[in-house]
């Protein structure tokens, strides 16, 4: 494979099953077995996919919603598996699909950041090196010994993109993370996230504020219903998606 | 062959949540509580207590050192108990978390079974006060007391993966646990002598039922100060293999379609 592609996507397809006829007890799938009914409605949240981004390339992905973008980047994390085709990766990936999954509401923010940091694959020394780095980046110093449960969204959000966002990784990926933090925080994360793609990361972002997009990303992947729509230059897609949008 | 390497490395690149998530548990269980971890050694000791009261006066046994024989039996079958029961909700209970991040998901059955067994070790303090009160003679033989936990252990551990994969698919589990659960403590000699039984169920026990080889070889070692009959522990050893390999089995044959079920 090539060694400047951070993210090859061929052909995938995720397939899902309706949630509306899930079979989740014993006695209904013994009941559907014995009608013949086992099979269930399937649904592709992804249909053929396939597109390849470069290594320090910065990708926006646009579409509305329930058109496949969290998944695309759930696909891309190694969360979900291709139904069809495959997926590659090289190099490391820090998910912020939604910020603070790993916390734990009882912890306090201290332990929470420890665990978070393991959930993430970072070891207990390295996340003391830079303890007071992230709690400086959240500004929550003076809420570190109180339960995670008694904070808001937006303070969450904060502790759970610095602690992401701690090493360089490889390729970051972002899922409309930032829309509860302020808009002081959400200047300092974007300002973080352009330093991080200047300094080589491989960003996907996920965003339905346009001008953020256009800001932070270089290029746009476009998808409708689960296929790709367009690639190209983010300019050029944000224009179409934006008319696609108005007419619509 | 590689396939085997690359998870066993990936294992010690998540070492660290294994250990966090362990220690959450264990620091979670008595938050707020006002005697703290002093719980894990007077909660087996005052359910001994009652055990003993009711089964020396109501039910009568005839039993040499009744709360010595009473406290074994009890502390592994908790174990194997609390371990199952956790470990059901291991997949589920993080279900949002294996939503959004990658994390090899036997970490959390793991550590689930893992914490189990740190409170079944804070447990034995309380087995040690029963033994000092009732002048139990220690022998070199309790050496061998970790050689039984391992086999238990790794019992549980082989249960838990396939509770928490199978319950994934199918919830009834949860509840049909609780009666097999119940059940199990019946057909394991924890307050009766096994003698009591008729020969056939006996017999039954013996062959079927592992707990009651991990329950005697403790005994064994404790209340005749001798060693475990080696035919047992042999059993005890293959009986917990063979779930570990069975229960890990059907835990990775299907744990790439948790995330359209949790």
């Amino acid at each position: 494979m090539d060694t400047d592609i951070a993210v090859k996507v061929d052909h995938a397809t995720v397939r899902f099953n309706m949630a509306t006829e899930r079979i989740d007890n014993l006695k209904e799938y013994f009941v559907k077995l014995v009608q013949g009914k086992l099979m269930f409605q399937e649904f592709l949240a992804l249909k053929d996919v396939s597109f390849e981004v470069k290594k320090g390339e910065a990708w926006g992905l646009v579409g509305t919603n329930g058109s496949g973008k969290s998944t695309m980047l759930k696909l891309i994390s190694g969360i979900l598996k291709p139904y069809k085709g495959t997926v590659t990766v090289n190099g490391s990936i820090a998910p912020l699909i939604e910020l603070g999954a790993g916390f734990d509401g009882e912890l306090t923010a201290r332990e929470n950041i420890f665990l978070n940091g393991a959930v993430l694959g970072y070891n207990h020394k390295f996340m003391e090196e830079h303890f007071d780095e992230i709690v400086d980046f959240a500004e929550l110093r003076d809420f570190l010994d109180m339960p995670i449960k008694n904070y808001s969204s937006g303070m969450a959000a904060r502790l759970g993109f610095a602690i992401a966002t701690i090493v360089r990784p490889d390729i970051l990926i972002c899922d409309e993370v930032l829309a509860v933090g302020d808009y002081a925080f959400q200047q300092k994360c974007e300002k973080r996230m352009t330093d991080m793609r200047d300094a080589g990361t491989t960003l996907l972002y996920v965003s339905h504020n346009m001008e953020s997009v256009k800001k932070v990303c270089d290029h746009a992947l476009w998808l409708n219903k689960g296929s790709v729509q367009e690639t190209g230059s983010v300019d050029e897609i944000a224009e179409k998606y934006m008319q696609f949008e108005k007419e619509r | 062959m590689e396939k085997m390497k690359e998870r066993i490395r990936t294992f010690f690149g998540y070492k660290d949540l294994f250990h966090e998530l362990v220690s959450k548990d264990i620091k979670l269980k008595y938050r707020r509580s006002f005697l703290g971890y002093i719980w894990s050694i007077l909660n087996p000791l005052l359910i001994m207590c009652i055990m003993v009261l009711v089964f020396s006066h109501m039910f009568r046994f005839d039993i040499a050192n009744y709360p010595v024989y009473l406290i074994i039996g009890q502390t592994i079958f908790n174990f194997f108990s609390e371990a199952t029961n956790k470990s059901m909700w291991a997949i589920l209970g993080n279900a949002s978390l294996l939503k959004k991040v990658y994390v090899p998901k036997y970490v959390f059955t793991l550590s689930t079974v893992t914490s189990s067994c740190v409170n079944m070790l804070f447990s034995l303090g309380a087995m040690l006060i029963v033994f000092i009160f009732c002048h139990v003679m220690i022998t070199p033989w309790i050496l061998f007391v970790p050689v039984i936990l391992l086999q238990v252990y790794i019992f549980c551990l082989g249960m838990g993966m396939f509770l928490s994969a199978t319950t994934v698919f199918f919830r009834d589990i949860q509840y049909i646990w609780s009666a097999v659960i119940t059940a199990w403590m019946y057909v394991t000699p924890i307050f009766y002598p096994i003698q009591q039984l008729p020969e056939w169920l006996q017999r039954g026990i013996k062959h079927l039922n592992p707990l009651y080889s991990y329950i005697q070889q403790f005994r064994m070692i404790v209340l005749d100060g001798a060693c475990p009959d080696p035919r047992l522990v042999l059993y005890g050893f293959v009986v917990a293999l063979t779930m570990l390999v069975l229960g890990t089995w059907v835990f990775f044959k299907s744990q790439d379609k948790f995330i359209l079920y949790i």
